[in-house]
């Protein structure tokens, strides 16, 4: 028996590690993704004032700081009862769109996208965003550059900061928006619109149009059937922002549509001794193990579960795409885990329909953004979208609003199960007859990498390629080989 | 002649220093013509046996951001201080434990107990908690384990240097670069790259601020509507620019919310949470006890509000708590 160790795991920020269990034959007998770290923020956001929550919570992750800062900011709304203005709610989902859009796309340009763009078993020094640029042209790449700057850019306008925000309060948000703001931000959302449709022309070129990567997409190495679970608006179309918890079952049923007060009947936890992250699962299906299956509760997030969850987007031209990804898939819901990719670009397609929307509508300025509170604050609780999948914020606290329980599940967490499961298999399935080559292990990495995980919850993944270390011990505990992988 | 070597790492990190980083973008080009990037893992090959395999001194200068958590975490600090020339501690949570230190006020008995038991989603019948060795499958699992308290980098190691904010902007962390690279080196110890003032001589709302600031009440923040032309002190709101250094320009003053003080105290104070608690006693009008009363009833957590990024770098340090083992 050998045990190969891959770590850390790059393009992965919270400092993972992949385990790598090897029979007498060298074949992959098991997978396992660690994470090796716990920071804590449920236990020291008691005693802290709820108000400071949102710039508290963000600092959980300094990527998708917006995510969290959100979220806690709507826990506060509920938790103080009160209903913002109606200009508060628009500029929030407006800015939390313009977020959205942009991690998507350092996702699809810098991190995940180069695995499909420049190709899987491609020569690791091209299988980056120089790669991409070497695909696509120089002009691309600087176009990339130059929007993502512009995004950040209009966020730290609207919410003073893009890392660590300080947008939210109770009840409204920091500052209005004035109408030469506006004017700005509609230009964005119409450069942000054709930018997300040119994204997915480039997709359908590089990836689409190869029948080898449509079939990789599809291949039993990445493919598990799971329960997905997203947020969705009155009409069951996606939203990041708001809405009812929906999830469907492996066969595509709905299991259940419920308010996130309700979460904790539908959401349970399991804990695992080699891992400091805990893997939800549906509480009324069971933790049944590492499995798939209509009988397991395994669910999955992010984008793919979002449009499985859902009845499609709520916007026309991002409606359009997703039908023919379902189309062209198969049909709902599609359990591949690289469609991931597919479904990030169309919710990109969203983001930027939404945002056009909302920097067009004429209450955006309205200089009316408070609701003061008035009420006696006892329980919180709230749900957004995050990138990454659905994020939950639960507050209690005293009659002076201060935090006395607090419980949070993260984005990547739900979706850390299915992570689980991929990782074993794409090793298990790649990893035969003991030869460990570069191409192989990048095939295991792409099983995570999908899910664009975010541990500690934090990805920042850089432009580069993912490097390894390889531990190779023998059955006595000694190291035999160690493997590298390395920068040109 | 060899350009200087440069180290980047990470410990118990949110990111968000590594962003800003990154979003100095352009710069980045200009700093690779400069400098030799020798270990950064976010980004390039990770390699620490050829940091081990350096000899002692030869990086110019390390980086490292976020605080000292777990044990893997100290080892890998304690290399990089003996293969380094300069140490500079990046960001809030390394140079004081930032946010993250808040949990200095809890023992890991009392997390592992909320995280793994007590929250109302886990199902954890057998209590279950994360180990340092796990066996399954013959394999044994390893994880690192979570130290005693948070530490700021220089509570582990020398520190020689320290770049404040949570996280630095991208200007304070370029002219904290072109100092580190101009071969004139300021004394030991020396904040780099932020002001050498208090935030409020950045504030486009000092103008408004009276000589002699003094509040009869305190209001938090989602109890007023804020008036953008006037100081927030000014105002009844606790804004700790006064007690903080500046060099992020004041951006939560011009988005109309208060300091909370994430670059950190002014030179010669070594405690921050006590100088902006001193700093609030100043200026709060106290007639009698009633009122004294009255505005501490509105500030129900002084820790989170003056300690928020120096807890763990504190004379107080936390509550004393023994871990039973």
């Amino acid at each position: 028996m050998r045990e190969v160790v891959i770590d850390p795991i790059t393009r992965l920020e919270g400092h993972g590690k992949i385990v790598v269990v090897l029979d007498d034959a060298g074949n992959c007998k098991k997978g396992y993704l660690q994470i090796p770290e716990i920071r804590g923020f449920e236990k020291f956001a008691e005693g802290r004032h709820a108000e400071d929550m949102p710039q508290i919570t963000s600092r959980i992750c300094g990527v998708c700081a917006f995510a969290h800062h959100i979220a806690s900011t709507k826990a506060l709304d509920d938790l103080f009862k009160v209903e913002p203005p109606i200009a508060a709610k628009k500029v929030r989902e407006m800015a939390y769109n313009i977020f959205m859009l942009e991690d998507h796309a350092l996702h699809v340009y810098f991190l995940g996208g180069p695995d499909f763009i420049v190709g899987p078993t491609a020569p690791k020094a091209e299988r980056n965003i120089l790669g991409v640029v070497g695909r696509v042209g120089k002009e691309v790449g600087l176009r990339v550059i130059e929007m993502r700057k512009k995004l950040r850019k209009t966020n730290e306008m609207i919410a003073g900061r893009t890392i660590h925000p300080v947008l939210g309060l109770p009840g409204g948000i920091s500052r209005p928006i004035t109408s030469e703001e506006a004017q700005e931000i509609r230009k964005l959302g119409d450069e942000s619109l054709e930018f997300a449709l040119f994204t997915l022309r480039v997709f359908k070129d590089i990836v689409l149009s190869k029948k080898e990567y449509v079939d990789l997409i599809a291949s039993d190495a990445y493919t598990h059937k799971t329960y997905y679970m997203g947020l969705v608006d009155e009409k069951n179309k996606v939203n990041f922002y708001d809405g009812k918890i929906r999830i469907v079952s492996p066969s595509g049923n709905e299991f259940a549509k419920f308010d996130v007060h309700d979460y904790s009947e539908q959401v349970a936890e399991h804990v695992e001794p080699w891992t400091y992250v805990k893997f939800p699962f549906l509480k009324k299906v069971g933790w049944k193990g590492f499995v798939d299956g209509e009988d397991s509760g395994i669910m999955s997030v992010a984008p793919l579960a979002r449009l499985n969850a859902s009845d499609g987007m709520a916007t026309p031209v991002a409606q359009d795409a997703c039908r023919e990804m379902f189309e062209t898939l198969g049909g709902k819901p599609v359990h591949h885990t690289l469609a991931n990719h597919w479904a990030r670009i169309i919710e990109m397609i969203y983001a930027a329909e939404r945002l056009r929307d909302l920097a067009n509508d004429p209450q955006i300025t309205d200089p009316n953004i408070r609701s003061l509170p008035t009420a006696i604050p006892d329980v919180g609780i709230s749900v957004v979208e995050a990138p990454r999948g659905t994020l939950i914020h639960h507050y209690e606290t005293d009659g002076r609003g201060v935090i006395k329980k607090a419980n949070l599940l993260v984005a990547t967490q739900h979706n850390s199960a299915r992570i689980a499961l991929s990782v074993d298999k794409a090793a298990r399935s790649f990893i035969r007859g003991g030869n460990i080559d570069d191409g192989m292990l990048n095939m295991v990495e792409m099983a995570f990498r999908a899910y664009d995980p975010c541990h500690s919850c934090a990805t920042h993944m850089l432009p580069g390629s993912t490097p390894f270390l390889i531990y190779v011990y023998g059955e006595n505990g000694t190291l035999i080989e160690t493997v590298k992988r390395k920068l040109p | 002649m060899e350009k200087p070597k440069i180290a980047m790492y990470w410990c118990s990190s949110c990111g968000g220093c590594e962003e800003a980083t990154v979003d100095i973008a352009e710069k980045i080009l200009e700093l690779a013509d400069l400098v030799d990037i020798v270990f950064w893992p976010v980004a390039l090959d990770y390699k620490e046996k050829d940091v081990e395999n350096l000899p002692d001194g030869s990086i110019t200068v390390s980086l490292i951001n976020g605080g000292v958590r777990m044990t893997d975490h100290e080892h890998m600090v304690k290399l990089l201080r003996k293969k380094s020339k300069i140490i500079v501690a990046y960001g809030a949570c390394s140079s004081w434990g930032g946010v993250p230190g808040l949990l200095n006020l809890y023992g890991q008995e009392e997390l592992f107990s909320r995280v793994y038991s007590e929250v109302p989603t886990v199902e954890n019948p057998e209590q279950v908690t994360p180990s340092r060795s796990t066996k399954v499958d013959d394999v044994e699992l390893m994880l690192p384990e979570v130290l005693p308290r948070l530490l700021p980098l220089d509570r582990v190691v020398g520190v020689d240097y320290y770049v404040p904010g949570c996280p630095p902007t991208a200007e304070v962390t370029w002219r904290a670069l072109e100092v580190l690279l101009s071969g004139k080196a300021p004394p030991q110890g020396s904040v780099i790259g932020a002001s050498e003032k208090a935030l409020c001589d950045e504030c486009p709302l000092n103008g408004t601020k009276p000589d002699r600031v003094l509040v009869q009440d305190l209001k938090r923040p989602h109890q007023v509507i804020v008036d953008p032309e006037k100081c927030l002190l000014t105002q009844g709101l606790l804004c700790l620019g006064p007690a903080t250094r500046g060099g992020c320009q004041a951006l939560c003053v011009k988005a109309r919310m208060p300091c909370t003080g994430c670059f950190g105290p002014l030179d010669m104070v070594s405690d921050y949470g006590a100088k902006a608690a001193s700093f609030f006693a100043s200026i709060v009008d106290f007639q009698d006890e009633e009122s004294i009363e009255r505005v501490m009833d509105r500030l129900p957590d002084p820790v989170g509000t003056f300690y928020r990024y120096t807890l763990a770098s504190s004379a107080l340090g936390g509550r004393a708590r023994a871990n039973r083992k």
